[in-house]
């Protein structure tokens, strides 16, 4: 085997691969080959590193540089500085990485944005070649499936994963091991393994990355539940908008296979199994379970009433087992490490890690694995690096559309199942969304709700119909059209939602609407009486006025105006129609003077 | 037996049982929309929902089954207020033309708005307006009419898998379509009008030719003959508030004079005439090695099925036409000879229980070389009721009139053609005698009879011959049939098939009987016995004692089978494909 003196770990993934890591690669390895190192010095192209606000990230290794925000013409220097000379770039180091006293390069694992973390979902992630078994392997790949098949019963495996508590990653928090048992318990001649990877929602992208950065882990994990439940065949539900993760799982798919670690008699054990990768079209409402197997029939992506319940009668009506990626990507680890291992982390009904999706206004934008029933404000403040700008913290939005907003006072909840749901939140996929004081509730309700209005399958009444009509009444508060009344509507159709809607989709989708009427009443009470938008986002409440004192009655912004709503003559200050002005900000954009405002 | 408590009361119930039906056990009646009982049970519309201990929320009754000591409640304000809510969003996105609806006060959606008591629709909105589809010579689709229940879907493809329509787009914007919205004409529709009789609002009605009959009717200078089928006698009285099942014959003759129809004649006359020509085909395909098995040609929809799906079968098929063409082929050759009138001249409408036989009357088989169609117009039992509504007729207080002579006699085997298995029955009853040249006594063939079973098969020894026999009804069950035929696991001499399932008697332009009353009431079972009540109730129950039809035969057709029979009463079919080039 050859060994090389130096690493240099190149994120992969989705995230800095759109910002340009490809050609980092490129730059790297012809710079290394330009400079006769490439006998010395390995390019590994690997998943997501987590911290994709400054991507893309370049990791050298063994001193374990963390490169950040790198382009292709920084790589010369890289390569003639540090790998040649042995001389670390620090001006192109994360600036984090750095200890400020001494001067020296932080491990990884100091840097603020990874220190309170624990990475058992993506514990590969950043480290292996997604596309190279061999690493796998080398990182005690194989070891739990290896396991499994010689020393444990399927009954073994089953009580080891209920023991470990680990509840499904998808969202509802179902236990894992229990979902296991059920199926292993349901007759059939035939059992399938299905992987959730239609992640859908807006923000989200923990399964992305775990796909893209350790897809064996996922595929290991369901040749395990193949083997507890005793199923054969197994499908992993993809959407095709994720074109990275579809090729490294077809890739990694077939390697296994090449190692007979998928298909007939694995490791000569005599069990069979064999996967397939189903690509979704990218409907949100197949993520749903029922709707989900519907579309790897081949049918309209729609849910379907329970019982019976998949375990029972899934897809193609056989027994079915069900679990999102991330719930699959913990399953090696508690095998390896055992199940009092897993239950020591997190909380007393919340075991194990939750990945998050940092978005919005926060500093460290990425992906973070944190133990369940850390507070959320240690998620974004201590991990998340706070708010930029310096500007206020107002909300959290966890479970993206299914989900509620987190308002300040309730910063310190532990970030576990149960907590979430009694402030009416979710847990969701692991979607999590800041928004800071000029974010508007009411937008950012209505955001959600046309993100539901879109993605509702128009199966059952209550969701195909009432999401429309809830947007519709978001609508009219936006555009500063809200009359008395409006609040209440949207509470009863909300709650009649919840209680009567068909599937988790329809029941969930007024969260976010809810949430904010519960902990921001106050700014759709300002939109509707008022007709002002505290944040100063809603354009329909905004007026363009000019200012009397300012204007030198010049007739620029009349002249530019495109619906000929401003009048004016010399002398004498221009006035805007308000019933004509359509708020395109060309006026205030125009005026050489700032004698326009915007309020 | 499944225990559980529905508002209070204890009920027991067989397993797999759905808590609507057992509250309706417990004279309970749940409120529905899309739930029509063994055919759609999805949960969609969200109306029937019940609140149950230990369940987080509301559950769709319709498809929860009971469970050992379940706990339900049908009626709590929770329960009431999201019954309301969700009608007030499906009224909320529905036109709400009720008083130009054809389906007026009968329909489903009306019936339910106002036991649940919707005094206003408190969340207006968008409705997204689309132009009718009025492409099919049987069917009108109305998509602003359409609540979305899907009943039509889940008859279309489940029970006649036919499946050619289904939702399309998402969310607000789902609509029930053909493949890539094409028209109905277009695509494999049938137009057996299963979906129209499941439809529980206007959406999807017969095309109908009410006006231009009236007009007929009006015009001086044409005679306007009118034939209803076996199948309406017993169901149009439910029109007038009758009991599901009543034989009303003589009631509609009248109300057919009443109309001013100039002459009236029996499509059941057809039915005994179609006996002998399919009787002789059948006899004449088995001495002379024709093709095997002879399967029947009354049905329309059965026969564009066959078309679109088993081309491979349309050399099976009879080559007769059905029987209201052949009434509708002897007015306009042999009535207008003999009443010296230009066939020109004369209208012939036929009552049908079926949306088919309107494309059926406009095939262009069914038009001479003159131009000059059997049969001018069709209308729909339902369509007749709405005319003698029109007509300001008191239906129930009728006298019983009589068909008029020259093509109104008929037997009790031409009665029984309107429920599955009658047309096969009716064809061994003639083909028994003929062939055994006795007039046999044992003419009951119950193994033919009946709906419980999608495909009845029966071995009927005639004369020392078997006769190797089956039935099917409903285009999904022929499609079982020809699927084990094509596969070599079956095999007969004479298939007969009707393409609604029941036979005609629960065709798609029958009366609509509300789902509820569906969930309780065996509809076929009623209008079957009022068939089979008529059969032997006749003097005379085998087609070939017909004297009007054999005095046809000598007087004007001459062999059965012959050229002039051949000329008038037969046709040729159409190899299909599944969609239009």
């Amino acid at each position: 085997m050859e060994t090389f003196r130096s690493h240099v770990m190149i994120c992969g993934g989705t995230g800095c691969h759109s910002s340009g890591s490809g050609d980092l690669i490129k730059a790297f390895e012809e710079q290394i080959k330009g400079n006769g190192l490439d006998k010395e010095v390995k390019v590994v192209r690997t998943g997501c590193f987590g911290l994709c606000e400054v991507g893309p990230i370049v990791v050298i290794y063994p001193e374990g540089a963390f490169y950040s925000r790198v382009k292709a013409e920084d790589v010369k220097e890289i390569v003639e500085e540090h790998l040649l000379k042995g001389r670390i770039v620090k001006h192109l180091l994360y600036h984090d990485s750095i200890n400020e006293n001494s001067g020296d390069i932080k491990s990884l694992n100091e840097v603020n944005f990874y220190k309170k973390q624990k990475r058992i979902a993506l514990k590969n992630c950043g480290i292996i070649d997604p596309e190279n078994i061999d690493e796998y392997l080398a990182f005690d790949g194989y070891k739990a499936l290896t396991k499994v098949l010689t020393e444990m019963t399927p009954e073994e495996v089953i009580k080891t994963v209920k023991d470990s508590g680990l509840r499904g990653r998808g969202g509802a928090g179902f236990p894992t091991g229990l979902k296991w048992d059920f199926c292993y318990k349901a007759k059939g001649d035939k059992k399938y393994v299905l992987c959730n990877a239609d992640e859908g929602d807006p923000g989200a992208f923990m399964d992305r990355s775990v796909l893209e950065g350790d897809p064996l882990a996922v595929i290991e994990a369901m040749t395990i539940a193949g083997y507890a439940i005793g199923s054969d065949q197994g499908f992993i539900y993809v959407r095709a908008e994720y074109p990275i993760a579809v090729q490294r799982l077809q890739h990694a798919i077939k390697q296994a296979r090449e190692y007979g670690l998928l298909g007939k008699n694995i490791l000569e054990t005599g069990f069979d199994f064999d996967l397939e990768v189903r690509l979704g079209a990218g409907a949100f409402v197949c993520g749903e379970e029922t709707a989900l197997m519907r579309s790897i029939e081949g049918k309209r992506g729609e849910p379907r009433p329970r019982p019976p319940f998949p375990a029972n009668q899934g897809l193609f009506e056989k027994p079915t087992l069900l679990n999102n990626v991330e719930t699959y990507a913990n399953i090696t680890q508690i095998i390896l490490n055992g199940a009092d291992w897993f239950s020591a982390i997190g909380t007393e009904k919340s075991k194990g890690t939750k990945v998050f999706a940092l978005g919005g206004k926060i500093n460290n934008t990425g992906l973070v694995e944190i133990p369940m029933g850390m507070t959320l404000r240690e998620v974004l403040f201590d991990v998340g690096g706070g708010i930029p700008n310096g500007k206020k913290f107002k909300a959290a939005q966890t479970g993206g559309p299914s989900g509620g907003c987190i308002p300040t006072s309730k910063l310190d909840i532990p970030i576990d199942y149960d907590s979430l749901v009694s402030i009416g939140s979710m847990m969701g996929s692991g979607g999590l969304i800041v928004m800071d004081e000029d974010n508007c509730m009411v937008d950012i309700a209505r955001f959600f709700m046309e993100f539901i209005v879109e993605e509702s399958c128009g199966k059952c009444a209550p969701c195909r119909i009432g999401t429309k009509r809830m947007k519709e009444i978001l609508d009219r508060i936006v555009a500063g059209k809200g009359v008395e009344g409006d609040i209440e509507k949207l509470e009863e159709l909300g709650n009649m939602l919840k209680e009567s809607a068909l599937c988790g989709l329809g029941q969930t989708a007024p969260n976010p609407v809810l949430s904010t009427i519960r902990y921001f009443r106050d700014e759709y009470e300002a939109h509707i009486k008022d007709k002002r938008c505290p944040a100063g986002v809603c354009k329909g409440l905004m007026r363009y006025t000019i200012i009397a004192d300012k204007c030198k009655s010049c007739g620029i912004c009349a002249k530019n105006c495109p619906v000929s709503c401003i009048s004016g003559e010399k002398k004498v200050p221009y006035v805007i129609d308000q019933d004509k002005c359509i708020k395109c900000g060309q006026c205030m954009e125009k005026c050489p003077f700032g004698a326009i405002e915007l309020k | 037996m499944v225990n559980l408590k529905i508002d209070g009361k204890d009920v027991s119930v067989a397993e797999g049982t759905k808590v609507i039906e057992a509250a309706r056990m417990a004279n309970i009646t749940v409120p529905s929309l899309c739930y029509l009982k063994g055919i759609n049970e999805i949960g969609s519309c969200r109306v029937c929902v019940v609140e149950v201990k230990g369940m987080r929320t509301l559950q769709a009754s319709c498809v929860l089954p009971v469970s050992e000591g379940m706990e339900v409640f049908t009626n709590t304000a929770k329960v009431r207020a999201s019954r309301k809510t969700s009608m007030e969003l499906i009224l909320s996105d529905h036109d709400r033309q009720c008083l130009t609806c054809v389906r007026n006060q009968n329909c489903e959606l009306q019936t339910l708005s106002e036991e649940l008591g919707i005094g206003e629709i408190r969340y207006e909105g968008e409705q997204i307006l689309r132009a009718k589809d009025l492409s099919s010579a049987s069917i009108v689709r109305d998509q602003n009419k359409c609540i979305l229940c899907r009943r039509c879907v889940a008859v279309c493809q489940n029970v006649q898998k036919v499946g050619v329509i289904e939702a399309t787009n998402r969310g607000f914007n789902t609509t029930i379509e053909p493949a890539f919205e094409m028209n109905i004409a277009d695509v494999a529709c049938i137009n057996c009008g299963q979906c129209v009789v499941s439809c529980p609002v206007g959406a999807l009605s017969e095309k109908s030719e009410i006006d231009e009959v009236w007009d007929a009717i009006s015009d001086s200078t044409k005679q306007v003959i009118v034939q209803p089928a076996p199948a309406v006698r017993v169901a149009l009285g439910e029109e007038f508030g009758m009991p599901i099942g009543t034989v009303v014959t003589g009631k509609l003759v009248s109300a057919l004079r009443d109309i001013g129809f100039d002459q009236i004649f029996d499509t059941n006359f057809g039915a005994d005439l179609t006996i002998i020509e399919e009787g002789y085909e059948l006899i004449n395909r088995i001495k002379n090695g024709g093709k095997l098995p002879m399967i029947t040609s009354c049905s329309p929809g059965w026969i564009k099925y066959c078309e679109h799906q088993y081309p491979e079968f349309t050399e099976n098929l009879s080559s007769c036409k059905s029987p209201h063409q052949m009434v509708g082929a002897m007015i306009k050759s042999y009535y207008a000879e003999k009443n010296n009138i230009d066939p020109k001249n004369i209208v012939v409408v036929s009552i049908m229980p079926c949306t088919a036989k309107k494309f059926e009357a406009n095939r262009p088989e069914m038009v001479d070389s003159k131009g000059i169609k059997d049969v001018d117009y069709v209308l729909t039992t339902r369509e007749l009721a709405r005319m003698i509504k029109q007509a300001g007729i008191d239906f129930v207080k009728l006298p019983e009139g009589e068909f008029d002579p020259m093509f109104g006699e008929s037997t009790g085997a031409a009665a029984i053609f309107g429920a599955t298995g009658g047309v096969m029955e009716a064809a061994l009853r003639t083909v028994a005698d003929v062939l055994t040249g006795q007039d046999l006594q044992n003419i009951d063939y119950e193994a033919v009879r009946g709906s419980y079973s999608g495909v009845k098969e029966a071995t009927v020894n005639i004369g020392g011959r078997d006769f190797r026999v089956a039935v099917a009804h409903g285009t999904g069950n022929a499609k079982a049939l020809l699927d084990d035929i094509k596969a070599g696991k079956a095999n007969y001499d004479f298939i007969e098939i009707m393409g609604c399932p029941g036979g005609c008697i629960t065709g798609g332009g029958q009366p609509i009987v509300p789902s509820r009353v569906r969930a309780v009431e065996d509809v076929f079972k009623a209008r079957s016995q009022a068939i089979y009540s008529i059969d032997k109730g006749l003097p005379k129950r085998k087609s070939h004692q017909n004297v009007s039809v054999m005095n046809l035969y000598k007087d004007y057709l001459g062999e059965p089978n012959g050229h002039k029979a051949h000329e008038l009463l037969h046709t040729h079919y159409e190899k299909r494909g599944l969609y239009k080039d």
